[in-house]
């Protein structure tokens, strides 16, 4: 049970190597956490170290987004180990260059598994979990990418869109259940996931992605754009005409 | 019907299952506990506990709907049996107009007895006559497996100990029989001085506190500099009837304590309680306090109750809610006192009108809150910058100092601060599996602290 000034017990990164869920676990991290759970396709991989406390317990277990069949049983296996679930972040993610999705269905297929499939099938285990024990908070994090899909990336935009809508929707579904879900939706962050790519206009770091988050849980908000500023300049792309957007090289 | 519910500072809510149920009917009770789901249940009263031990996510929380037209009383003896779901509100509303004080009354009437007992609650007599469980002469409680069990001090000690100041954990309490203070008037003779500083303060208290029955001291934290600390201390005793003037001792026992205003189910902006006009409130409320006056006639509801006024405070706090740090600190432990106040001062932190009171001699229940020290209370907007790192902070020098937190405030402390701060943690942890080996009451609390078991 997270306590009054909303600090976690329990916190679940699924993505457990992911730069932006690790910042978060690390904003979120309080001496009142005691568990803290990396659950990561490659195990061997989560560096646990630096989360090490004093009673506390860091986890790391293995996950695979793709593997949908799994996940029940494995939400079920945590709370058998852990308790409650207090904070679960979705962090896990694929991004791939459009050119070389373009002629490979089978490969943009897969990114779409992980991306939105895998969430929604891990985000459902979770919400039915958080409907037993009363509480709960779900983080996922979409993309500004989602918002208004653009031709430069719209496969990993597409599956943001529908995790987005996902999220959201959820969120309503849970009001009253003493659940809720928090949208994160950053703009382009330097992580693994960019690293080599051209950086956008506003670019962001981990760090800011996280404190942001971490505000935006503590003030029970339901969606946080990272910078902030990116929230009006989307309320402005979204209504931009398509002859117009299809122009912005962006 | 599943509720969301938190407890008076509007923080952390959980989902729960609420049961509103007569006292009276034992058996649909007993029913109830047994039919209990994985999650397990915990008694409800009036939710006046700031946090989370009245909650129970997921799981089931019993309400006791008893009626005040059940008491009885023993004039002779002194004693009243009360269903635990009866609030004090209710309760001396009967008894003062008959001539009877309760034992120990809190900062609000709101309150039932079965909470009442639960969190073995102090007030301002406490340096004297101690906490509730103090003048609880017997109770019944309904167990986990569906029997009840008669308790007292000389009946089952043990269990009653661990029931009182148990928070719910040991099982619902029924009824219970306390012993009454007789009173000649429904007003309040008080004295009132004011305090420079913190020393002064500790040291009036120290010299006069037993020549009252009741006393406590409001401090300014908020004021800086050489004012950091300036303090109003009240003490009082019921008033006999000479003492009225001649129209109130007409009617020495009349008993009028109706809420004035209530703060509307509308939530103010965010921010409304900031530091600005919490300092304002409490330059406002120092400066209503007469720099000396002795004697002075007080209503009852004025002298002890004088939030109730006003419906649904807790609501200025907006959305983000608030939270209660109390702590005692044993006597020879000033300097952890002095400490916490500095601490508080320097971060600015908004706090409303913070509490000081003398604790006396401590009673034998395990997780009973009050020991012989300074007891300090003091109400702090949730959404206060930094404030978790300051609380963390200050939950340090308090433990390194011997003392404790108040289970019945705590919204935000570790197990590990629990386990310090009740060194009888685990004796208690016996008492209680004994009758509930399978852990069926549980709390949100007793999960966020780790109560029944590491
Ligand atoms: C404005 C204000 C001033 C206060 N001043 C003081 C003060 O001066 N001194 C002080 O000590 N406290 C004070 N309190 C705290 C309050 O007295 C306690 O929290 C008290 O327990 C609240 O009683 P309740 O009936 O609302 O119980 P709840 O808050 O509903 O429950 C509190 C605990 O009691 C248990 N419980 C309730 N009923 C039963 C039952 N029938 N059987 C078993 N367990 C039960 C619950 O499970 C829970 O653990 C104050 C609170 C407020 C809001
Ligand atoms: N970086 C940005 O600019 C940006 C902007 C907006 C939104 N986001 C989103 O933020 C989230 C975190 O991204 P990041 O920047 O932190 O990138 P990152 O460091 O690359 O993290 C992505 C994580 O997803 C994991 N992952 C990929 N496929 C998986 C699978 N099948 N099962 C389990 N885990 C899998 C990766 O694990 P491996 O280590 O095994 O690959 C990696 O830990 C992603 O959802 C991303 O889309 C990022």
């Amino acid at each position: 049970m997270e306590n009054a000034l909303g600090e976690p017990q329990t916190i679940v990164l699924l993505g457990g190597t992911s730069d932006i869920g690790r910042a978060i676990v690390d904003e979120l991290v309080s001496p009142v956490t005691r568990t803290i759970v990396l659950a990561a396709r490659r195990p061997d991989a989560v560096e646990a170290g630096p989360l090490t406390a004093p009673e506390r317990t860091v986890d790391v277990v293995a996950f695979d987004a793709a593997d949908t069949a799994s996940h029940a049983g494995f939400v079920q296996d945590l709370v058998a180990r852990h308790g409650d679930l207090d904070v679960v972040v979705v962090a896990f993610g694929q991004l791939a260059e459009q050119d070389d999705l373009d002629d490979d269905p089978t490969a943009a297929a897969a990114l779409v598994h992980v991306n939105y499939t895998g969430a929604v099938s891990v985000g459902l285990a979770v919400a039915a979990q958080f409907r037993r024990q009363g509480h709960g908070r779900l983080v996922v994090l979409s993309s500004v990418a989602g918002e208004r899909v653009r031709k430069s990336n719209f496969v990993y935009g597409s599956s943001k869109a529908g995790l987005d809508g996902f999220a959201q929707g959820l969120g309503d579904a849970l009001a009253g259940s003493g659940a809720s879900v928090l949208v994160v939706r950053p703009g382009f962050v330097h992580s693994k996931m960019t690293a080599g790519l051209k950086a956008a206009p506003l670019a962001t770091t981990p760090t800011k992605v996280a404190a942001a988050t971490v505000a935006g849980l503590r003030r029970g908000r339901r969606t946080v754009w990272v910078p902030a500023l990116l929230r009006p300049m989307f309320a402005v792309f979204r209504h931009l005409p398509g002859v117009v957007w299809r122009r912005l090289d962006l | 019907m599943v509720t969301l519910l938190t407890g008076w500072g509007r923080t952390n809510p959980s989902a729960t299952e609420v049961l509103e149920h007569g006292g009276e009917d034992v058996d649909g009770l007993a029913r109830i506990v047994k039919a209990l789901p994985a999650r397990g249940g915990v008694a409800r009263g009036l939710g006046r506990s700031y946090g989370d031990p009245a909650q129970n996510g997921g799981g089931v929380v019993v309400r006791l709907v008893d009626s005040v037209h059940d008491v009885a009383i023993d004039a002779a003896a002194g004693t009243a049996t009360v269903p635990a779901g009866v609030s004090l509100d209710d309760l001396l509303a009967l008894l003062v107009p008959r001539g009877f004080f309760v034992p120990v009354s809190p900062g609000t009437r709101f309150v039932t007895v079965g909470g009442a007992i639960a969190s073995d609650i102090h007030g301002k007599n406490h340096h004297l006559e101690g906490s509730f469980g103090n003048h609880v002469r017997r109770l019944s409680l309904l167990l986990a497996d569906g029997t009840v069990a008669e308790l007292g001090p000389g009946e089952r000690p043990d269990l009653f100990w661990a029931t009182v100041g148990g928070m719910g954990l040991t099982g619902i309490i029924l009824d219970a029989t306390i012993r009454l203070l007789p009173i000649e008037t429904s007003r309040c003779s008080v004295d009132t001085e004011r305090a420079d500083d913190l020393d002064t303060l500790l040291t009036m208290m120290d010299e006069g506190d037993r020549f009252y029955r009741y006393s406590v001291a409001w401090i300014d934290l908020m004021a800086t500099g050489s004012r950091l600390g300036r303090a109003v201390l009240t003490r009082g005793e019921h008033a006999t009837v000479d003492q009225l003037r001649p129209k109130q001792a007409v009617d020495p026992l009349v008993y009028d304590a109706r809420q004035r205003i209530a703060v509307p189910p509308l939530v103010p902006p965010a921010g409304f309680v900031n530091h600005t006009t919490i300092k304002a409130f409490n330059e406002l409320w120092f400066r209503k306090a007469p720099r000396r006056r002795v004697a002075q006639i007080v209503s009852i509801p004025a002298y002890f109750h004088p939030l109730d006024f006003v419906g649904s405070w807790n609501r200025m706090y907006g959305r983000a809610g608030f939270v209660q740090y109390q702590f005692v600190v044993p006597f020879g432990q000033e300097r952890a006192l002095r400490a916490v106040v500095e601490r508080l001062s320097a971060t600015g932190t908004p706090n409303f009108i913070p509490v000081l009171k003398r604790f006396g001699a401590a009673n034998p229940a395990p997780l009973s809150f009050p020991r012989p020290g300074w007891a300090l209370a003091l109400d702090i907007p949730a959404g206060a910058r930094d404030l978790d790192a300051l609380l963390h902070g200050l939950d340090e020098v308090v433990l390194d100092a011997g003392g404790r937190h108040y289970l019945a405030k705590d919204a935000h402390t570790t197990p590990g601060a629990i386990r310090r701060g009740y060194p009888r943690l685990d004796e208690w942890r016996a008492v209680r599996a004994s009758v509930d080996p399978a852990g069926r009451w549980t709390s949100d609390q007793s999960r966020r602290l780790r109560l029944l078991a590491d």
